[in-house]
């Protein structure tokens, strides 16, 4: 039932809407401008840089400068690592909890929950010694460690509420008309699994990608992931404008893509299911 | 479905998640607790003795103490009060009929998947330099002087930029609460009267309180632990200027290798940060039983 909408109203609402939408996104459009820009040019007042001709010559000093793309490739392994195996130690939780509730069930998701609760400042000294003294520091399977603990609670909690949705009395249906429990397995819970699977990764992806304490505190030239390796462009290399926005871009670009893919999952796993 | 047998299967199933995260929490926080304790210093290795609580009383005492915690405080009311607010004004923006509304939220939300590195080098840079940067041209466009915000302004410059990555957080969660409002409720009150102002807090605002107290809780959690963007754009200072209790724990442990205070101010965090949780816990928790 919706109400027609006076049309003058509408191109109001309209024309605000999208101003604000461009300004909270003009940050990003900038950068991606000024990456395909020389040095010389990028510092240009901003007409001028709008009219300054186009070039990728900035993508090619960002891999000379160091190696970018090995960062690239420490924050693939790290937030695909890390999210691998949570997703294997979380599916069996979050399934039995999902299927065989007990009476402590509840208390357990909560108790996980608030590990995540944890401010990692709290604990920086004992990981980092550990992480000294078993050679863990600056490695990619010291980060997969971490990264994969740190979301644990998130991705259990997130598979949890999506699996809680599959109606039990499906299963008991299929067990009925003479299904095995592979063919159960297989034909029957996966295909309604797999969603519920899919935006639990895309969103543990992200945060792996983004996550900004652990990876720069435990990490230096090695395993550095691209968060670390951007802020070695803080002073007095940020001056380098086409170079900073040549590398961002790119740090940038994969996951705000799957960010905008997975947008209407995200408020479940954020709010861990308190807003529907 | 739950037999005895599937009873012990699902234990079974649970185990190394409960493991792993018993793992994560208990041992780094014994030793945190214990080395709160001792007086251990990284550069001075196998010297450490037990300090009893002075590593508590030398933390809390000190002046720096004060001055992090009340920045904490001004970055996480700052940041809580702008994203609120805006993310409320933004919600009901793109809860009304408008053209295109699918990329509109896509360019609003888009901040939020910027890792904070980069999110705090580009503003710095670009934006708020007072020479090269976008505003420093506006202003001068305008006739005014530019300004230097990270050099007179440096703890505002840090709250505006993590607004600017929690608003679109603030805004879709509102936004999702929004849409599940009775519009029928909403055109009866038209229908009695009642104004656009008094719908909003009468009907909307009280609908809405919910969603912004998970909002507000979330964030609280998060922003207690803002730290890249310090790292990379002031490294907390000009003098104290933007050290966040995050920040000068970091400095205490990482930088003046000083473990013992270092993890004193950690429990001390870990004790703040709980006192959050509590009450966010408890609103999930309930939401669990429905």
């Amino acid at each position: 039932m919706a109400r027609a909408v006076p049309l003058p109203r509408k191109a109001l609402t309209t024309a605000l809407a999208w101003t604000i939408g461009v300004l909270m996104f003009f940050p990003i459009l900038w950068i991606g401008i000024l990456a395909f820009r020389t040095e010389v040019d990028a510092i240009r007042p901003p007409l001028q840089v709008l009219a300054a001709p186009w070039t990728t010559e900035s993508f090619a000093a960002v891999q000379q400068r160091s190696n970018y793309l090995r960062h690239f490739t420490n924050s693939v392994v790290i937030a695909l690592g890390s999210t691998a195996i949570a997703l294997l130690v979380a599916i069996p939780a979050a399934w039995s909890m999902a299927f065989v509730p007990s009476r402590r069930t509840k208390n357990v998701l909560l108790w996980m929950l608030s590990t995540k609760m944890l401010p990692p400042v709290g604990v920086l000294i004992p990981i980092y010694l550990i992480f000294r003294d078993a050679g863990l520091l600056d490695t990619r399977t010291g980060l997969v460690i971490v990264l994969t603990l740190i979301n644990l609670p998130i991705v259990v909690w997130m598979l949890y509420t999506y699996f809680r949705e599959i109606p039990a009395e499906i299963l008991e249906a299929a067990r009925m008309d003479g299904a095995t429990l592979r063919s159960e397995l297989l034909f029957v819970l996966l295909p309604m699994a797999v969603p519920g699977i899919a935006s639990t990764v895309l969103l543990n992806v992200i945060l792996a990608w983004n996550e900004a304490f652990w990876t720069l505190n435990l990490s230096a030239a090695r395993a550095a992931p691209l968060t670390a390796f951007i802020a070695s462009y803080s002073s007095p290399e940020g001056l380098f404008y086409a170079k900073l926005s040549a590398a961002s871009i790119m740090a940038i670009a994969p996951i705000l893509l799957i960010g905008w893919v997975s947008q209407r999952q995200l408020v479940r796993g954020l709010t861990f299911g308190a807003v529907k | 479905m739950s037999t005895r047998h599937s009873r012990a299967a699902a234990r079974l199933m649970m185990t190394p998640s409960v493991l792993l995260l018993l793992g994560w929490m208990l041992i780094p926080l014994g030793l945190t607790l214990y080395f709160s304790f001792l007086r251990y210093n990284l550069l001075m290795p196998g010297t450490e003795t037990w300090a009893g609580w002075s590593n508590y009383y030398y933390f809390l005492t000190d002046p720096s103490f004060t001055t992090a915690v009340r920045n904490t405080l001004v970055l996480v009311g700052g940041v809580l009060v702008i994203t609120v607010a805006g993310g409320i004004l933004l919600a009901l923006l793109l809860d009304q009929p408008i053209w295109g509304r699918g990329i509109v939220r896509l360019l609003v939300i888009a901040p939020f998947f910027v890792m904070p590195t980069v999110s705090a080098l580009v503003w710095q840079n670009m934006f708020m330099n007072p020479v090269n940067g976008v505003f420093a041209w506006l202003a001068q466009t305008m006739g005014m002087r530019p300004f230097d915000f990270f050099g007179r302004a440096p703890l505002a410059s840090i709250v505006w930029i993590v607004s600017w990555q929690w608003l679109p957080f603030a805004t879709l969660i509102l936004l999702t609460a929004l849409q599940s409002l009775d519009q029928e409720q909403m055109e009866a009150a038209e229908m009695d009267g009642a104004g656009p102002l008094s719908r909003f807090a009468f009907i909307t605002l009280p609908h809405l309180a919910r969603a912004i107290t998970v909002v507000i809780l979330i964030q609280t959690i998060f922003l207690l632990s803002v730290f890249a963007e310090i790292l990379v754009t002031t490294n907390g200072g000009p003098g104290m200027a933007t050290t966040t209790l995050t920040y000068l724990i970091y400095v205490q442990s990482l930088l003046q290798f000083d473990v013992g205070m270092g993890s004193a101010g950690g429990v001390i965090a870990i004790i703040l940060a709980n006192i959050v949780a509590i009450f966010l816990m408890r609103m999930i928790g309930r939401n669990l039983d429905r």
